[in-house]
């Protein structure tokens, strides 16, 4: 350990008195090794890693982690970071393929696993429904009566991350663009007066960087907390153990010759490691230790992250191993030679943290990642600093995603901790945390709970999703409301939804959108500010709406919103809630340079509430002296109208393909411009309606596309049929790309799809929830040109168009209206037929009723 | 042959030992804790002889109620009994905890032991007292810093360096890491642990002569690493190290 500083200085010569580096990477795990092997391949030098640590292994996670990767994910955006590493890992001759399953031992995760074979057939992993024989014939060493089956994933296997993160640490060195320093401290991060890094100050000395990439893993809060920033990341325990001499392995040559074993219902898994097999639990109690609370290497028994074993948390777990593995885990013979209570990174939506801090331009995330996905993060990251945009479509992870309060210690812990045991759970797509609520309450929201409003959270907001006041309009539409019988498909669901949509689109509904995010862009520059990122026309009169998206330098989607020109020098944009805090620094940070503009984040001083139905006018006209005739106030315009004694900004635009407007209100008399529209509205039957109208059954209908869901950065404008007929002659981020999509036909399409026939072989009905794979009628997945799967982007109902509607990209050939195809949904081929190719809605496909 | 092992709770320590704020603790709050290797070695040994011999092995210790951590982790390597003399937290110095000891082991509950193995020091303090003082109070026989230990006829056999015991039993023998490998719990062994009935006594705290002040933690020297070279070029140092060290035949 003590000959690091030798070692560090004959690896780069680093002993200049004032050196300067490009940017200085911190710890050198998985993560910064693989980021200083990218930027030294995008053409990055005088490059310095610096650890506390001893090379190879300097003490963090990467050192203990069981080092095993499975192909599939739930995340689409983990699923590609998984796929691109393992690629890197075999490129550097560290992979070795075993082989993985996960097995059930209950009728719910058997099901769960059907889910899941889809799943990797939406994206092209092998995968496999085994019976219990079949598990027991690859795992010999498995009872096969423990179990009712499991999927086999055939490309599973392990890695040596360290071995790999050397190599990729000696390939940046070899090219002389990388100094290592091991055994060194940082003590600090320097910054300007206007904020941003200027220097690492280390045990060897100052730095000057302007580029500081935080790789710390567990010490990451730690290490950005000596910026100023605020990393929402927590170290929490995952207890592992190590049994052996097994006699089995005895013969074994290699690493690994059987497959790895994931006993998903009991939190835990089991694979082979040489001699030994190992045991990994996330079944015990969510243990969270503070940063500052890691020992140092010098203090720690083992390493700084293999914290002491606490048997009494792992011992309930014996059981449930040695019923899996009886005979080879029940040897007296063997042994539990190694037991840690090894520390992760756990963040509060589970994914990683990337990207430059929103605090302090210049600080890089590159923290909570996996093995698995370690250096598709480091390339991600690497390209990304390198103001190229990643391949793979890492919004998801971005650091700048967070709300303040999604960065407080209490939320990040209480969020792991209730994360930590659901890492193998049967988790639904609409799956609802607990901790930490209600936390962003909108004006209405106690008027809200009085109406039975179910609460759904986004970003820390709680919305109505539906409303048990309207449980009587069930009845007024029996026989409409395509009302689900299975467990898992009315989950986080009601019908009333349904009913909800048919009573709006009979009459009016009125939405809280609370949850929108608003963003003031003012200044003499604001006109060119919203220019540069928009790709619609922003120059337009006062008093006009435009939608746009947001495009990438690539031409993929960044974002996609609605912006207001408020006046000649101000635009309001309004953007969804989850995307609020992206979307500003993004706008942030393509702001004009000369600082004529501005961007304000005015969330907390506007409420939204959605007026929308055909009987929308009639009762906003109730309420206001001011027209609002279609000759008066025109759609996709917005003016400030007197509203119950209230000045209010009403935009008439939609989202659920009705007249209407959004009302935007000073949050504080939200509850007041709630109450008279409500009263108002009464006689034209005006109901509360939720998200699950907002968001889902008005939206498909419509054909509406959703940020996250079609949109990313994987496809395009013309692709997602919303190229518009003329492209503006003033210069946007990501034009260069979308002239040249233009030129050529599209690989894919997005289409509308109607599901045919609900009806499962055992006699059940079942609605697709999203994510399944789209197939020829023969069961052929279909690949477009560019190698991207099709598989189902948004599903949801469609009340009013009586089907159950589908979101896909589609190859050209199948995108044309009538193509019967199907969809695989729990291993089971449903009929679908294409509806629509192309943005045309489904519902009033002239828009009539908008633009009435 | 039944016999009885001592064993004491002991703070796990890294390479710098970190203290509590007061200065009167080993901060344990990332550590842990364990027993000494001589004692685990002395269960190793115990449980040796009765896999041999027959009878049992009884593990005992003295301690707060969370040392029934360390009795189990010595049943999961095979002792078959659990005793705990709980205390509640206070220091207890090696002359009470001897006279706790003794009292213990003669009582009606347990069997006569032919034979006790202690550690031949315990890893925090360091006293070497306590397996003689229990000796003493027995009035038994006692070897110390054994390294082998055989069973003939009655007879024990217990070695060090260069000395040789005959000792007849009843006997108390305190022992040193190296007299044998402890072997690691196996997984049933672990079970049986958790789910064994630890037998707990409460003797009356005895203050003695020794009462702790404070702890100090000796400057260390920093170890200086070499470097003998890079790759292949190395090499011939290297073997020259070796050689030094007297590991090369």
């Amino acid at each position: 350990m003590s000959d690091a500083p030798d070692r560090a200085s004959a690896a780069g010569g680093f002993g200049g008195s004032s050196p300067r580096a490009s940017a200085v990477n911190i710890g050198a795990g998985i993560v910064g090794n693989s980021l200083a092997c990218h930027l030294a391949r995008l053409g990055w030098t005088e490059l310095v890693l610096v650890d506390k640590g001893p090379m190879p292994n300097p003490g963090g996670s990467t050192g203990h982690a069981s080092n095993f990767i499975f192909p599939i994910e739930y995340s689409k955006m983990m699923m590609e970071l998984t796929r691109d590493s393992t690629e890197q890992y075999k490129e550097l001759g560290v992979f070795t393929e075993s082989g993985g399953i996960e097995v059930a031992r209950t009728q719910a995760r058997m099901t769960e696993l059907r889910r899941r074979c889809s799943q990797a057939r939406s994206w092209g992993i092998p995968a496999e429904l085994l019976t219990p024989e079949g598990v027991a014939k690859l795992v010999p060493y498995l009872e096969p009566s423990v179990i009712l089956g499991g999927a086999y994933f055939p490309t599973v296997g392990v890695v040596d991350s360290l071995r790999a993160g050397t190599l990729m640490r000696e390939s940046a060195q070899q090219v002389g663009a990388l100094t290592v320093l091991a055994g060194t401290e940082v003590l600090g991060i320097d910054k300007s007066e206007d904020g941003r890094v200027t220097a690492v100050r280390t045990s060897k000395g100052v730095i000057a960087t302007d580029v500081c990439a935080i790789c710390c893993g567990v010490w990451t809060p730690r290490i950005a907390r000596m910026a100023g920033a605020r990393i929402p990341l927590t170290p929490i325990v995952h207890q592992m153990i190590s049994v052996g001499p097994i006699a089995l392995f005895d013969a074994a040559v290699g690493e690994i010759a059987y497959p790895i074993v994931r006993d998903v219902d009991e939190n835990m898994y089991e694979r082979q490691h040489g001699g030994d097999i190992e045991v990994g639990s996330y079944a015990h109690r969510p243990m969270i230790v503070s940063p500052d609370d890691i020992p140092s290497i010098e203090a720690a028994v083992l390493s700084p992250t293999e914290m002491p074993f606490t048997q009494d948390d792992f011992d309930p777990q014996l059981e449930k191993a040695l019923e899996l593995m009886p005979e080879l885990l029940g040897d007296e013979r063997a042994g539990q030679r190694y037991a840690i209570n090894g520390l992760i990174s756990m963040t509060p939506d589970g994914h990683p943290v990337l990207g430059e801090t929103p605090e302090v331009p210049g600080l890089w995330s590159v923290a909570a990642s996996w093995i698995k996905e370690g250096p598709g993060i480091g390339r991600a990251v690497a390209e990304w600093m390198s103001g190229v945009t990643p391949e793979i479509d890492i919004h998801e992870a971005d650091v700048s995603r967070f709300y303040s309060h999604q960065r407080t210690t209490a939320h990040v812990t209480a969020r792991a901790a209730e994360g930590f045991n659901k890492m193998y759970g049967i988790v639904h797509p609409a799956e609802q945390w607990e901790s930490g609520r209600p936390l962003r309450l909108g004006p209405a929201y106690q008027r809200e709970r009085e109406l039975g409003a179910v609460f759904h959270e986004t970003a820390g907001w709680e919305r109505p999703m539906w409303y048990a006041s309207n449980s009587g309009l069930l009845d007024r539409y029996e026989g409409r409301l395509m009302d689900r019988g299975g467990e898992w498909e009315s989950r986080w669901w009601s019908p009333i939804i349904n009913a909800e949509h048919l009573a709006m689109r009979d009459a009016a509904g009125l939405f809280d959108l609370s949850a929108f995010a608003v963003l003031d862009i003012t200044g003499p520059g604001a006109l060119e500010a919203v220019q540069r990122v928009a790709v619609a026309q922003s120059h337009v009169p006062v008093g006009r709406v435009v939608y746009t998206s947001l495009l990438d330098d690539a031409g993929g989607f960044r974002a996609d919103l609605t912006i207001m020109r408020l006046g000649p020098r101000q635009f309001r944009v309004v953007t969804g809630g989850a995307t609020g805090m992206m979307d500003l620094k993004w706008i942030t940070d393509h702001l004009p340079a000369d600082g004529t503009a501005h961007v304000c984040d005015l969330t907390s001083s506007w409420t939204t509430l959605g007026l929308w139905g055909p009987r929308a006018r009639d009762i906003l006209q109730r309420l206001t002296p001011d027209d609002v005739s279609n000759d008066g106030f025109p759609f996709a315009t917005c003016r400030e109208i007197e509203v119950g004694g209230m000045t209010v900004l009403a935009s008439r635009i939609s989202y659920v393909g009705e007249l209407g407007w959004e009302l935007h209100a000073p949050i504080e008399q939200g509850a007041r411009l709630w109450d008279v529209v409500f009263e108002a509205g009464k006689p034209h039957g005006l109901i509360p309606a939720g998200i699950g109208v907002y968001g889902t059954t008005a939206r498909l209908e419509k054909g509406y596309r959703a940020y996250g869901a079609e949109l990313d950065a994987h496809y395009n404008l013309v692709e997602a049929g919303m190229a518009r007929p003329r492209v503006k002659a003033e210069d946007f981020v990501g034009k260069t790309a979308y002239l040249a999509q233009r030129e050529a036909p599209p690989a894919a399409v997005l289409c509308t799809l109607t599901v045919d026939d609900h009806v499962s072989e055992s006699g059940e009905l079942r609605y697709m929830l999203g994510g399944e794979p789209v197939l020829t009628e023969d069961g052929e997945p279909l690949t477009d040109a560019r190698g991207r799967r099709s598989y189902v982007t948004s599903a949801g109902s469609g009340p009013s168009v009586g089907a159950h509607l589908l979101m896909a990209y589609l190859p050209r050939e199948q995108a044309v209206a009538g193509t019967p195809l199907t969809v695989e949904y729990l291993s089971e081929p449903y009929p679908v037929t294409v509806a629509v190719a192309g943005s045309t809605p489904l519902f009033d496909p002239r828009n009539e009723r908008i633009r009435c | 042959m039944d016999v009885l092992v001592c064993v004491k709770r002991v703070p796990m320590v890294g390479g710098l030992v970190q203290l509590t704020a007061d200065g009167l603790d080993v901060d344990t709050r990332m550590s842990g804790f364990t027993v000494s290797p001589h004692e685990e070695c002395a269960v190793e040994e115990a449980v040796r002889i009765t896999e041999r011999e027959g009878g049992a092995v009884t593990v005992l210790t003295l301690g707060p109620p969370e040392a029934a951590d360390q009795l189990r982790d010595m049943l999961a390597l095979g002792a078959h009994r659990a005793v705990l003399l709980e205390t509640d937290g206070r220091e207890w110095g090696p002359t009470a905890t001897a006279a706790a000891i003794a009292q213990a082991v003669t009582g009606p509950e347990f069997p006569s032991f032919p034979l006790l193995i202690f550690g031949n020091e315990a890893a925090d303090t360091g006293g070497y007292q306590v397996g003689i003082r229990v000796a003493h109070l027995l009035g038994l026989p006692c070897v110390t810093g054994i390294k082998r230990l055989a069973l003939a006829g009655g007879v024990l056999r217990a070695g060090r360096e260069n000395e040789e015991f005959e000792v007849a039993l009843p006997a108390v023998v305190t022992v040193r890491e190296g007299i044998n490998l402890p072997r690691y719990p196996s997984l049933p062994g672990r079970l049986r642990a958790r789910r064994a009935e630890i037998t707990v006594q409460r003797p009356e705290f005895q203050p003695d002569g020794l009462r702790k002040e404070r702890l100090r933690v000796p400057a260390v020297p920093r170890q200086q690493a070499q470097i003998l070279g890079n790759g292949v070029d190395a090499v011939p140092a290297l073997v020259r190290v070796l050689d030094d060290l007297g590991v090369l035949p």
